[in-house]
């Protein structure tokens, strides 16, 4: 799937919409390809309550911040399922593998659909925390956009936060 | 294209199933697949084991896959071997750093089994 790249000298009042949209374009292709499935993009905010398995790769150079994508252990399950073709204990015990795995992808495709950014933004390897009784804190807070999305009718959101 | 020995490097487990997944929905029968968590383990793997493809991620703990590739000279092995990177690292520059370091390919995370048929056929028949 193609999209048109965009260039980052966007007004600072429309980059958070556009990159918004990249990162939903993202997210939606990653699930696409990867899990032959859709992402239904809500455009209601919702809570994060239950969503205990929280997905982080970092970005460091000249993007730099930290995306994460938190769901439950449910979705998690299911997106292993998905990738992999396999049910029950087997889908359960890659959840974290998957999840990480997942997050990475809409890293990359994210990073990969601005121009000039690509070759100096670096991605770590992705971290997963499950639990939900942790304090996220990151210096990488200029500049935060969330979407919220459903997977199967479950809740998922995906956050970047840069230093701009 | 049949009896392929590949060896299929990735940090995410999840990620090398899903790459054996679309060799074989590409029509590549496998005839042995090799894992490997990172550089250091696939050399590892190479200097035992001869292969006839290896498909390799970039961002991995240990020894990224960059400098797997600068390395697998050193391998006798894997002298001539072919190898495509399977990465979300997907700007030029990565793809150029690829290519100089001696990859045969290059194939962007998230990715179709047709794409990776297109990528890795080429690679295959010589014709890459």
């Amino acid at each position: 799937m193609n999209s048109p790249r965009m260039d980052m000298d966007k007004d600072a009042g429309n980059r958070r919409e556009y990159w918004a949209a990249l990162l939903e374009l993202s997210a939606q292709e990653v699930f696409a390809l990867m899990l032959s499935d859709q992402l239904e993009i809500s455009r209601e905010p919702f809570p994060a309550t239950g969503l205990d398995v929280t997905s982080m790769v970092g970005l460091a150079g000249s993007l730099c911040g930290l995306l994460t994508l938190r769901c439950g252990t449910q979705t998690a399950t299911l997106m292993a399922k998905k990738m992999l073709g396999v049910d029950g204990a087997a889908a359960s015990s890659q959840m974290e593998d998957a999840v990480g795995e997942v997050c990475n992808m809409v890293a990359g495709n994210f990073k990969n659909k601005i121009s000039g950014i690509g070759d100096g933004c670096k991605l770590s390897v992705p971290t997963v925390i499950t639990g939900s009784n942790y304090s996220l804190c990151t210096l990488a807070d200029d500049y935060t956009v969330d979407i919220y999305v459903h997977f199967h009718n479950d809740p998922v959101i995906i956050s970047l936060q840069l230093n701009v | 294209m049949d009896n392929i020995t590949v060896l299929i490097v990735d940090d995410s487990s999840v990620m090398r199933k899903i790459v054996e997944r679309s060799l074989r929905q590409a029509g590549i029968e496998l005839a042995q697949v090799f894992e490997a968590g990172n550089g250091l383990e696939a050399l590892a793997v190479l200097s035992e084991r001869k292969v006839s493809l290896v498909l390799c991620d970039i961002n991995m703990p240990a020894m990224d896959g960059l400098e797997f590739v600068k390395q697998l000279s050193a391998v006798e092995n894997a002298k001539g071997v072919p190898v495509v990177m399977i990465t979300t690292e997907g700007s030029e520059g990565h793809v150029v750093q690829a290519l100089s370091a001696g990859a045969r390919g290059y194939i962007r995370k998230p990715f179709t089994a047709d794409q990776v048929k297109e990528h890795i056929l080429p690679v295959l028949t010589g014709k890459l």
